[in-house]
Formats: structure tokens, sequence, C-alpha cells
């Protein structure tokens, strides 16, 4: 399957729109559905390892080594605020989106 | 040598289901198409079919059945009528969106309400822009035939549309006539397998079916549905080109009945088309030329062949078994004229709203139109082109 793009003449399209390869969700960024975002407070984190198993979008990445979360991945948060309200040390804000 | 036989419509629909041997069958009953998955479904107790039947709780999960089948790669068929075919309104555009090939039997019947189980065409004329192909039948061979061609010109490749094959509810789906069967084999070579070339069950190809369509896509690809279903004329004629090299039967888009030399025509579709043949052969006893054009492809619709067959004539009726409620008149009136319209030919029309629920139409309702097309001639005048058809009114003073 050629690479389907916004510029993809309608000759180049598949049938009915199938994909015919698997793993390409990571293609379609989702970030900008998100109304707030969530902020990472390092400082006030523990590292409990609360937050990113209920990500629905898998937008918190965890190192494979040190095991440790980093930041927020912002291409992918729809800011849901899921990870905000687990968080048992304040470490996660939610801020409203375009705000300061 | 083919088989004679005598069977109804619906009897002639589900045997031609048993000689295609689908892998999917989902329905669910509803009057007059209840026996097509009633028989089909014996034949899947009597081991005469390798299908599977899907015993589904609604006209909805019955094509929703189908779709899953067709998209795992199956070839999958249906049965409905009316408010089942009124169920089955949101998946009957996501079957052809998604390009699946699914074959429906639809028994045409008035939709409710009130409450009506008899023939008319209003369930075929509100999914007529759903994007299935729709072949029209007069009779139960016709349905038979219908139906034994469509998965080859469903399943083309430059096609893969789905297609609807209607007959008359009662009239004629619980009708017993006379029938020329194929042998199953000859069925079996003459349809095929299927082979799609991408399908869910394909475990080196992994793919996403239906994916989210937005602002960026979903253009092209209903661009891409009207593409196949302009392609799918021809393939219909080639198909039809086929099937009458094995058994002499023939057909085109629609059927020209004494329409040649003729000066006055009706258009109509489905079993009356019967009578008004029976009509059009006494009126031509009585030296009065009349003709009848009728419609079997009325999706794809055949917008410059119809248009050019109608030409020559001095006034035609278009018959509309379902009223459109729009102020302005029928479906096929409408299909009829606008092809007309853009082909430059101008012809006197009328339409005509007839049989609704059920109603009779008989033989002298026909002639009454053949002399209202007649009148149109001589005087050259139509006061209101959207007229009924046997529709009780008080007498006029």
């Amino acid at each position: 399957m050629t690479d389907i793009n916004t510029n993809t003449p309608m000759e180049k399209l598949t049938p009915g729109g199938d994909i015919y390869t698997a793993g390409n969700a990571k293609d379609f960024k989702t970030g900008d559905w998100r109304s707030a975002y969530p902020v990472f407070l390092s400082d006030k984190c523990k590292q409990c390892g609360l937050c990113f198993p209920v990500c629905p979008e898998d937008a918190i990445p965890v190192g494979k080594e040190d095991l440790k979360r980093k930041d927020f991945n912002y291409d992918y948060c729809k800011g849901c605020g899921v990870c905000a309200k687990v968080c048992p040390f304040g470490a996660i804000e939610m801020r409203e989106e375009g705000a300061q | 040598m083919s088989i004679r036989e005598r069977l109804s419509g619906n009897e002639a629909a589900a045997t031609a289901m048993k000689q295609i041997n689908p892998d999917v069958v989902a329905a669910f009953p509803i009057t007059p198409s209840t026996e097509i998955p009633q028989y089909f479904s014996t034949f899947v107790d009597n081991g005469l079919v390798d299908t599977e039947f899907v015993a589904v709780e609604s006209e909805h999960s019955a094509m929703s059945a189908c779709i899953g089948a067709e998209a795992a790669g199956a070839r999958a068929m249906t049965a409905t009528s009316a408010n089942g075919l009124s169920l089955m309104w949101e998946m009957i555009y996501i079957a052809s969106s998604l390009r699946l090939p699914i074959v429906m039997s639809l028994v045409n019947r008035a939709v409710s309400g009130p409450l009506n189980i008899h023939n008319d065409h209003s369930d075929a004329m509100g999914a007529r822009d759903a994007g299935w192909i729709m072949l029209f039948s007069e009779n139960n061979q016709e349905a038979y035939d219908n139906t034994l061609m469509a998965h080859r010109i469903a399943e083309n490749k430059n096609v893969r549309l789905p297609l609807m094959v209607c007959q008359d509810g009662f009239i004629t789906s619980h009708s017993i006539e006379n029938i020329e069967l194929l042998e199953d084999d000859k069925v079996k070579e003459f349809v095929g397998t299927y082979k799609p070339e991408h399908y869910l069950l394909n475990k080196d190809e992994p793919i996403a079916v239906g994916p989210l369509d937005l602002q960026s896509y979903l253009f092209e690809h209903k661009a891409m549905q009207a593409e196949a279903m302009r392609n799918a004329k021809q393939v219909i004629l080639d198909v039809a080109k086929d099937f009458e090299k094995m058994t002499g039967r023939k057909y085109g888009l629609f059927e020209e009945y004494k329409l040649d030399d003729a000066e006055i025509a009706i258009v109509c579709m489905n079993s009356t088309a019967g009578t008004t043949k029976f009509v059009v052969d006494k009126l031509r006893a009585q030296g009065i030329k009349a003709g009848l054009l009728k419609v079997r492809v009325f999706r794809p619709f055949p917008v410059d062949e119809i248009a050019n067959a109608l030409s020559h004539l001095k006034a035609i009726a278009v018959l509309d078994k379902a009223d459109s409620l729009n102020a302005a008149g029928g479906a096929l009136f409408e299909d009829v004229t606008s092809a007309m319209y853009v082909n430059n030919i101008h012809v006197p029309a009328v339409n005509y709203v007839y049989g609704i629920g059920g109603r009779d139409t008989k033989a002298d309702d026909i002639e009454s139109v053949y002399n209202d097309l007649s009148e149109i001639v001589k005087t050259e005048k139509i006061d209101n082109p959207y007229r009924y058809l046997g529709l009780r009114k008080e007498a006029q003073k």
C-alpha cells in the first residue's frame, strides 16, 4: 500500500478506505482534540507508577531502563485527565488548553 | 438441458440461493420475504448447502452479520421486505461504503404506516440513494435469473458494491408460475468462487476495515462509490451476455416491448410490466401503437440509454409504485424525465402513482393510462403531470 495522506488523489485511495497494513494508529495524532492538558510536576512525583497504566492513549512514556515515567507525549494526549485523578501526590495538574 | 419446474417467486429466490451455496446467510423473517430464509434454513438443515445460517434477532443484525462475513472474506446473502429494510437502514450504507458485495433479495412491500403488508415499492425507493445496485424482476423467472447473475456483478473488481434483487411482494413472491431452472453444476460454474483481494481473515495481511474517514477522505471515497456504480452498467451487460450464452434468456438494462415503432409508451418496473404487455398486445390489435419500457436496472440508472429509447415517442407515462411525497412526482418519473432533459430530448411525460399498499392494478387501469396518452398526443396538453391511478375520489361535479 502506498503512503496515503491528505494530498493523495482519489485514484490512489483504497476502496472503502480499507487500510492494508497494521500498527499505523500512531500516524494519526489525536493531541489536537484536547481542550485541557496535563502538566507533569516532576518534583512532586514519587514514581509510584499509578498514572501510566490508566492512560487510554499510552501518552505517558516510561523509560525502558530506569522504569521511570517521563513527560507527556502531547502528540497523542487527549487531555482526559484520568492520570491527574489517580495521582495521589498532586504531581499532575490539568490546565485549560491555550491558557498559560 | 434446463429443468422445468413450477415455483413461487420466493421459492425461486431461495432455490437460486441454494444453488449459489453462499458461505453465510443471515436473515430475520418479515412478510412477504419470510419464506426465503424459511426455505433456505430447510436446505441448511437437510445438508443441501454448506452455508452458515445465522438466525439473528433483527434485520439490523442480519445486515451487520452479512457485513462482518463479507469483510472476513465470505460470500453473504440475506432477504427482507419493507420495515425489515428500514431497520437495516444504518447498515445498508455501511455495506455499500465498505464496498462489500452482499446480495439481498428484497421482496417489495409498503413501508408502514399505517400498517400494511402488501406490495408497493416504497421500501426500494427509500433505499435508492444507499449505493446498492438495484435489479427489478417482472416474474419468478427473472427473480431467479437476476439472483444468479448478482454475485458476478457485485463482486467484479471494478464494482464491489452490494446488490439487491427486487420482486413484487405476494404478486410474484407468492404466485406459482412455470420456471426454467439450471443444473446445480452449471450455476456453480457460472457464479464461481468468491476470491476477495483483501479480507480480514487473511493472516498474512492484517487490515483495517471501516476506519475513521474525516474531511480529508470521505469525499473521495464517496466519489469512488459513484464511479463503481457507473462501472456497474457495463459489467451488468457483460454478465447478461454470458448468462444468455448459457440459458438463451436475454437481459439488458431494460426491456423494450413493442417500443420500436410505438407512439405512446409506459415506463414501469416489476410485475406491472406483465399486465402492461397484455394491454399493449390488446391495443396493438386495435391498431394503437402502444409500447412498454420495463426498467430492470434501476441503480445504476441507465440515463442515456433510457432517454434514447424513449426519444421517438409522442407521449410517455411513468408509473411509480411509491409516492415520493415531495409534491413533485415519483422517483422513477424524476429519473426518467431528468435523463431526457440532460440528453436534450423532449417528449410530453406524465407520472402516475399507482398500486400503493397492494391496491390491485388491472388491465383496465393500464388501458386508461394509454387512453390518457392518446388524448395528450391529440390535444398536446398536460394539465397536471403528477397523477394517481386507481385512487378513490369524490365524483367530479
